[in-house]
């Protein structure tokens, strides 16, 4: 009676899940289907699944039109460069937040996740001039500031919430064997928080690379990385929805390679401490 | 070496004087428990000889150096913390060198004091496996390991059994002791448990709101109390306090008995005896003395006294007599 309840469940769970799982893919694997469809079959009505005219003409155009490896390459750099900048700042900030906490740190914390609730439509205009005055438009040094600056609260408030589940008195027991504060933060604190630093490392690498909007505001063509590659695809003249699905299918396929190799890390770290 | 001074130590957190101001020599090679009960400043005071904690005033010497503002690693202590602290990344060998590692120490130098110190804390079968993998006892003891490698002048245990189950306890408090029969290091320990304090200790300093209430040898401190509150924290169970016309009998304010230094049989105190518990060594019973109020009593073997049996008790022992400040008279 019990094993035929608990199978059910089982059952009910594992399509629930497939459901869930396949709405939330479902988009994606429309673009890559429609990346693959002739121009005429990825606006036709009703949509076409099975009978459409396959083709590779949209990658082998878009291909030909732009510079692939130009926006690959900055995106790389961007997201990479931010994401180690970001980390740099980030791991003592949240040593020091979790190990020595001031009255103030928690308002500290807070204040800093508040700046997410910010639309950074918000901020654009200053930003766009101070990024003019400075010679920054159009850099790749400029964006791996702005990005680096917009994900730090994110990676301060994970790390800092791995580094507390890191119990003070091994800290201490490091101090009390000799380690100087260098060594405590490499021999102890970092391996030990290894798992939570990586899943940081490629959240936030996505969160780089998907970003959309700063990229497009600020750069033009030197340093515009890929998601400015897949806005040159809408064009004035009309959606070509077939090479839009190809551009992004080239944009999202690196990142999507990185996710699922890392997916194990990934998820390890993300339920880091939550099950003990 | 390993003899320690503290002078006028006072720590203060915020507003809260956690230590108002100790004074207190620790001479080297000896065995000190600090004992008190909860929050009464045992383990801040351990933590500031250990450098974990800046004194607010007062200094700190270590063999005549003084260490008041010397970073931990600089004091040339080990500690052995509560829940181990061990590094959980690290293999029982790398955990045991990491203060080697620390200092600079040759590889080879390292080792041999690794295997030296794995033989001694039987554990030269777990060097290569992580802290996870062993038991409450291998862990305290790979903690001691660590602390032993380095020679330091002196130990700091912050009640490094609590985690244990009692029939482990035992024998670490054994083993413990015997480590220090044998490296004759000072040992600075904290506890509680004032059975560990007194079957451990050549010195115990009974603290109590961050204050020391009185420092001396494990029995003298059971015979000579100094005032109500050591009269009660030493000795178990809890010795028994009269007060009214029967401590003005003894010309005190109040008087303490110990529980096993009252007999049973014929005597002046007669009462109805309400818990009765018998271990078999021991029997323990509190009784209802009319014109005194409950008093524990210990005795010796099986006695055929139960739950609501009428009896008469006599002092056979010392009776210690307090004035009304609680000071030993």
């Amino acid at each position: 009676m019990a094993r035929a309840h608990s199978t059910r469940r089982k059952v009910v769970t594992t399509i629930a899940a497939w459901g869930v799982a396949l709405t939330i893919f479902f988009p994606v694997l429309w673009m890559i289907l429609t990346s693959f469809k002739t121009e005429a079959s990825a606006v036709a009505m009703p949509p076409q699944f099975l009978s459409a005219d396959w083709t590779l003409e949209n990658y082998a155009t878009v291909w030909a039109r732009s510079d692939y490896p130009r926006f690959f390459w900055n995106s790389v750099v961007i997201a990479v460069g931010s994401t180690l900048l970001g980390l740099a700042v980030a791991i003592p900030a949240a040593w020091a937040m979790a190990f020595v906490p001031g009255r103030r740190t928690r308002d500290l914390l807070m204040w800093m996740l508040s700046t997410k609730m910010m639309p950074a439509v918000a901020v654009m205009i200053p930003l766009y001039l101070l990024f003019l005055r400075f010679g920054l438009l159009d850099t790749r040094i400029g964006l791996v500031l702005v990005l680096m600056l917009m994900n730090l609260p994110i990676i301060v408030w994970m790390l800092y919430t791995y580094f507390k589940e890191i119990p003070g008195e091994i800290l201490e027991a490091a101090r009390m064997d000799g380690a100087s504060l260098w060594n405590e933060i490499v021999y102890v604190l970092t391996p030990m928080a290894l798992p939570g630093i990586a899943s940081t490392m490629l959240l936030n690498i996505i969160l780089a690379w998907n970003e959309a909007f700063w990229t497009i505001v600020l750069t033009t063509t030197k340093a515009a990385p890929l998601s400015a590659f897949i806005a040159s695809f809408s064009a004035p003249q009309g959606l070509f929805y077939a090479k839009l699905s190809a551009a992004s299918a080239m944009a999202i396929l690196p990142i999507l390679i990185m996710g699922w190799f890392s997916q194990k890390q990934l998820v390890r770290g993300l339920t880091f401490g939550a099950v003990k | 070496m390993g003899k320690i001074e503290l002078t006028r130590v006072r720590k203060a957190f915020g507003e809260v004087d956690v230590i108002p101001g100790i004074d207190l020599t620790i001479e080297d090679g000896e065995f000190v428990v600090f004992v008190g009960p909860s929050g009464c400043g045992k383990s801040t005071l351990l933590r500031l000889i250990a450098g974990l904690e800046d004194t607010t005033s007062g200094t700190i010497t270590i063999d005549g150096r003084d260490a008041t503002h010397l970073p931990p690693a600089k004091r040339g202590l080990a500690m052995v913390f509560q829940s181990y602290a061990l590094y959980p990344h690290m293999t029982v060998r790398k955990n045991i060198a990491f203060p080697l590692k620390m200092a600079g120490m040759d590889r080879a130098e390292q080792d041999r004091r690794v295997e030296r110190a794995a033989r001694v804390l039987n554990l030269t079968d777990s060097l290569d496996r992580r802290p996870g993998q062993l038991s409450g006892g291998q862990r305290q003891r790979v903690a001691i390991g660590r602390a032993i490698v380095r020679e330091p002048a002196a130990f700091l245990f912050d009640e490094p059994l609590s985690n244990l189950d009692a029939a482990l306890r035992v024998g670490m408090r054994q083993e413990i002791s015997e480590l220090h029969q044998s490296l004759k290091t000072t040992m600075i320990y904290v506890t509680h448990d004032q059975v560990e304090a007194m079957t451990m200790a050549d010195k115990i300093v009974v603290l109590n709101a961050g204050r020391i209430e009185q420092v001396g040898a494990p029995l003298e401190l059971y015979n000579n109390p100094r005032n109500l509150f050591v009269a009660g924290f030493i000795g178990s169970p809890k010795m028994n306090f009269i007060e009214g016309p029967e401590a003005a009998r003894h010309d005190a304010h109040t008087i303490g008995i110990r529980p096993e230094h009252i007999a049973v049989g014929d005597g002046p105190w007669e009462g109805v005896v309400g818990l009765s518990e018998h271990l078999g060594s021991d029997s323990f019973l509190k009784v209802a003395v009319e014109g005194i109020g409950t008093l524990t009593v210990r005795a010796v073997g099986e006695i055929g006294v139960h739950h609501g049996d009428r009896i008469r008790l006599a002092p056979s022992g010392k009776i210690h007599r307090f004035d009304a400040n609680g000071l030993a008279l």
